[in-house]
């Protein structure tokens, strides 16, 4: 512990080598303590609680949703030294230079289906969206909105420069705080979105960057680019709002959520089946909370489907359930408390299954997407149509256009889609004898016949013949003509007639030329030349 | 652009309260007694002569350096003394002052390379203004809970000496705790000592990772300066730098010229005995923050003064930094902002003369007039010697000339592709080409005929 000298001061320098050779300084620099001291250092003001939901759709996908959540203790508003420990600096910085009072960013992909994925925790429209309300101290709003989306396009590694006052919105009713607001002038707020913003790998880095725990415990080892980008449904966002820090209000804290969504397709990455776990979703499993967070916990929603008639398996047994009435219907929840040590210990990693146990179905899909220049769409189903009713099936599809080479000799005549198959087991009214093949008329084995309660029928739909666009393949060719006719038509005739000189000439005699006109003269009845 | 340094000199007779002040028994009291009514000017020194006999200074000290812009000179009684006495001066003042050197490395950017030596590119560019930011490393936040006074450092020392530097930029400090931040070298395990260390050879790859954790300012253009402190994870503590010679460095840390420094903080093991993970470790911000300021002496260029023989350097104040070490960074400084704008202004020049489809406009054009306006004045006033006019007008050449240079204005006419000539002008000019050239064949063939004629004629 350094000493305090009385009033005097001495001072030396100690040597801090360079990259090159060590040149040490003769002085040491030795600090006295004046006589404020140094006190301990302050209570942490800062927490991190994190949270993943995972929710299983009627469809057979799985939604799981992340939410981290940094508050911070602190009044941002004053200028100079700021200090940050769990709170990320780049925000922090944003919020005092530009005098942010909250500030939403969200960047989507895919959209949220609410007739079959059931309503949404937070949905966020397909591309990029910034909204942002400022503080009433803010002279130029224009300014500080045009600069601030140029520091996030930059920090979030995405082109969120191309806002600008041909898609910014002043918003005045839809758009009101969601933290604390003691008066909302709708001159403050901004609004902006870019729906043609693509979301990938390098603006999930960055956002993860902001995480404390930084991917490498907790709840954030789960974010794996691969897995969460093959996915129906994408989305992260940052939130920050200033919150109240108790329940009488007296002082103002600041909420930083940074939250993330995806659905998971029981096609695409589930193969069909609809058995979902940590490994299967997310590639990896779950082995210990982030040392920094207050709370790290897994919440698994197991309110039952009752109208399919199945009951939904979640391994390992949950120690806690958690019950609320959840954007208004009543859900149950189980919980996995990852500072539970009973819950980790046992296999040293957390991977939670969901099953769903129901009485087989005679449904069956098998789907197989196409791939550019390889493969083709197949979709085969079984199904079992209700009785006196009409079903109808439909698919949507594209076909990208094609390079030119790739064009068949008669584009304009379009594009087929092969037909589509039904095969069908049909209940005959009649039971039917089993049937003798050698014995029987050809027509009627021409398809084998298990039982003669139904009769199997194989049909066929109509191809699609569909017209798309062809490119003109003679464009090149066309202009390259035109322009050499017109110009040598124009500029030769100028040329000849300027630079044409006349001269007598001795009419010559013979000449094939002149013998063609002879003979086509000879054949009209006027005089040879 | 030629640059000399010269000193002017003044001589008078010294004042009576000077007369008492110097009779004092030692210096520090004589120099308390001899602060200025007036400041003195920046970049200027006051030089006083004591007699041979006096006990000013102690018995074989022939000088005196201050923490203010003066300095004790003894004298001699000698028929050479003006000569003498004269060239302590002079020593005194180069120490002090200006010297070729400290020209040499802020010009180091715009020489050739080889010329000197890598010593001299130490000191950062020239800038408006820096921000500083101090982060802690924990790699194991399960073992290790770090908590550190950060606030108070930064206000106790850090603070005064940015205050005391303030005429050089706009100064703004941060801070930041990264966890799970990794070094990118595995430290080696030294059985003799049972700790782990870093060589000299895996130094410069250790900053490249952490690197993308720090992140840049959001909020400000001006260059970083990163100081981190790296408790070492509980596998490899303790962790020690070695130096090139295989001794572990005194400090445990090293800096990156024009980056910043590490400081290496280890654990005492004393700690881990008695209780269980995470360990709470209370940083001892007073070792912490002596390393970190000499670093950043070092990095500003504010380097040891070469102490003529025979001469007693008094310490800094407490901020860390003497007065005319400030007008010697400012004197570098002003001297590298005109070499830069200088720069800057003739690449624009010569970039109009190879491309000269670049349209200036107006406002470009009158950055460039102020820039010129500026260099011009601030060599007048570097010649003059009035440093702090000097300074601020160099910092608006730079400022003019590289709004100048890199207006966006500049760039709309430079996309004009090849290919283009190729599809759209041939089309067009054939066709034109093709009568021409036929009309002046037949041209040239009838004058031949014609010459051929007068020949014949002839």
């Amino acid at each position: 512990m350094p000493a305090v000298h009385g009033g005097e001061r001495r001072w030396e320098a100690e040597a801090a080598p360079g990259m090159a050779a060590a040149r040490p300084l003769a002085l040491l620099v030795l600090l006295v303590l004046g006589p404020g001291g140094w006190g301990f250092a302050d209570p942490p003001r800062d927490s991190l609680r994190e949270e993943l939901v995972i929710t299983p759709l009627p469809s057979g996908d799985v939604a799981a949703t992340f939410q981290f959540r940094t508050r911070w203790d602190s009044e941002l508003q004053r200028e100079g030294v700021s200090h940050y420990r769990l709170f990320p600096k780049a925000l922090g910085q944003l919020i005092s230079k530009y005098s942010l009072r909250e500030l939403h960013l969200s960047f989507t992909q895919g959209f949220w289906r609410t007739r079959y994925w059931g309503p949404p925790f937070l949905q966020a429209p397909s591309g990029a969206e910034l909204w942002v309300w400022f503080q009433d101290t803010v002279t130029d709003v224009d300014k500080s909105w045009k600069e601030l989306s140029n520091v996030l396009s930059g920090i979030f590694c995405a082109s969120l420069n191309f806002i600008d006052s041909t898609n910014t919105v002043i918003p005045t009713a839809s758009f009101k705080p969601l933290g604390l607001a003691n008066d909302t002038d709708h001159y403050f707020l901004r609004y902006a979105v870019l729906p043609r913003e693509v979301v990938c790998t390098e603006n999930l880095t960055p956002w993860k960057k902001l995480l404390p725990c930084s991917s490498k415990a907790g709840l954030s080892v789960l974010l794996k680019a691969d897995r969460l980008f093959h996915t129906s449904y994408h989305s992260q966002a940052v939130h920050i709002r200033p919150v109240c820090r108790n329940a009488h209000c007296t002082s103002i804290s600041w909420e930083l959520r940074q939250t993330l969504s995806v659905v998971f397709d029981a096609f695409i990455t589930g193969q069909g089946k609809k058995d979902w776990s940590l490994f299967r979703m997310f590639s990896r499993t779950l082995t210990e909370p982030c040392p920094l967070a207050s709370e790290s916990r897994v919440y698994v929603d197991i309110t039952s489907y009752n109208q399919d008639n199945e009951t939904l398996e979640v391994n390992p047994l949950p120690t806690t359930t958690y019950q609320d009435v959840i954007l208004g219907t009543r859900k149950t929840y189980a919980v996995y408390d990852l500072h539970d040590t009973a819950i980790i210990n046992n296999s040293r990693n957390l991977n939670l299954q969901l099953k769903w146990k129901k009485p087989p179905e005679n449904g069956y899909i098998h789907y197989q997407p196409a791939q550019d220049r390889l493969q083709p769409h197949l979709l085969e189903m079984l199904i079992q149509l209700p009785a006196n009713s009409v079903t109808k099936v439909s698919i949507q599809f594209e076909r990208a256009l094609l390079k030119w080479t790739e064009y068949t000799p008669d584009p304009n005549h379009g594009f087929y889609v092969s037909p589509s198959v039904l095969s069908a087991l049909v209940p005959s009214m009649v039971a039917a004898k089993p049937v003798d093949w050698e014995e029987s008329p050809l027509f009627n084995s021409l398809f084998p016949v298990s039982d003669g309660s139904n009769y199997f029928v194989r049909l066929y739909t109509e191809p699609l013949l569909v017209n798309l666009p062809t490119p003109d393949f003679s464009m090149p060719y066309n202009v390259i003509c035109l322009t050499c006719t017109v110009v040598a038509v124009c500029y030769g005739s100028f040329y000849n007639l300027l630079t044409r000189t006349f001269r007598i000439e001795e009419p010559s005699t013979g000449g094939l030329a002149k013998r063609l006109a002879n003979l086509i003269r000879r054949a009209r009845g006027v005089p040879p030349l | 652009m030629k640059i000399k340094c010269r000193f002017q000199k003044a001589y008078r007779r010294a004042f009576d309260h000077e007369e008492e002040a110097l009779s004092s028994g030692n210096v520090q009291e004589a120099e308390a007694m001899l602060t200025v009514p007036q400041e003195q000017a920046e970049g200027s020194l006051t030089m006083y002569v004591i007699s041979e006999r006096s006990s000013l200074l102690p018995q074989d000290t022939m000088s005196y350096i201050g923490p203010k812009r003066t300095a004790v000179v003894r004298g001699i009684m000698h028929r050479e003394a003006f000569n003498i006495i004269g060239r302590r001066i002079i020593q005194v003042a180069q120490a002090m002052s200006l010297t070729e050197d400290v020209l040499a490395a802020a010009l180091a950017d715009h020489l050739p390379e080889d010329k000197w030596s890598s010593d001299k590119r130490r000191p950062l560019k020239s800038s408006l203004g820096y921000e500083i930011t101090f982060s802690l490393l924990n790699p194991d936040p399960k073992s290790h809970s770090v908590h550190w006074d950060i606030e108070g450092a930064v206000r106790q020392y850090v603070q005064p000496f940015l205050n005391a530097l303030s005429a050089a930029g706009n100064f703004s400090v941060d801070s930041q705790i990264l966890y799970y931040a990794m070094l990118g070298v595995n430290p080696r395990f030294d059985p003799t000592s049972s700790s782990y260390y870093l060589d000299t050879h895996s130094l410069p790859h250790v900053i490249n990772p952490v690197e993308s954790r720090l992140g840049s300012s959001a909020a400000s253009l001006y260059p970083v300066l990163n100081f981190l402190l790296y408790v070492p994870e509980l596998a490899h503590s303790p962790l020690y730098i070695q130096d090139k010679d295989g001794a572990p460095v005194a400090t445990n840390a090293f800096h990156s010229p024009r980056w910043g420094g590490i400081m290496v903080y280890n654990v005492d093991s004393k700690a881990y005995n008695a209780s269980e993970l995470p360990v709470r470790v209370e940083v001892d911000m007073v070792r912490v923050m002596e390393v970190f300021l000499a670093q950043l002496r070092l990095l500003f260029g504010i380097a040891q003064p070469q102490v003529p023989p025979k001469c007693l350097l008094s310490g800094p104040k407490s901020e860390g930094l003497m007065t005319w070490e400030l007008d010697r960074l400012l004197w570098a400084r002003s001297v590298e902002n005109l070499a830069t704008a200088t720069t800057t202004l003739t690449s624009l020049a010569q970039l109009l003369g190879k491309i000269s489809n670049i349209v200036i406009k107006d406002d470009v054009a009158s950055e460039v007039y102020s820039a010129v306006a500026a260099v011009q004045k601030a060599a007048e006033e570097l010649a003059s010697g009035h440093l702090a006019s000097a300074f601020v007008a160099s910092q608006e050449a730079v400022m003019s000339s590289e709004r100048a240079f890199f207006d966006p204005s500049l760039l709309h006419l430079l996309y004009f592709p090849d290919d283009q000539k190729f599809a759209i002008y041939i089309p067009l000019f054939l066709p034109m080409a093709v009568p021409i050239l036929l009309s002046l064949v037949k041209i040239f063939l009838e004058t031949r005929k014609s010459w051929k004629n007068l020949e014949k004629t002839d």
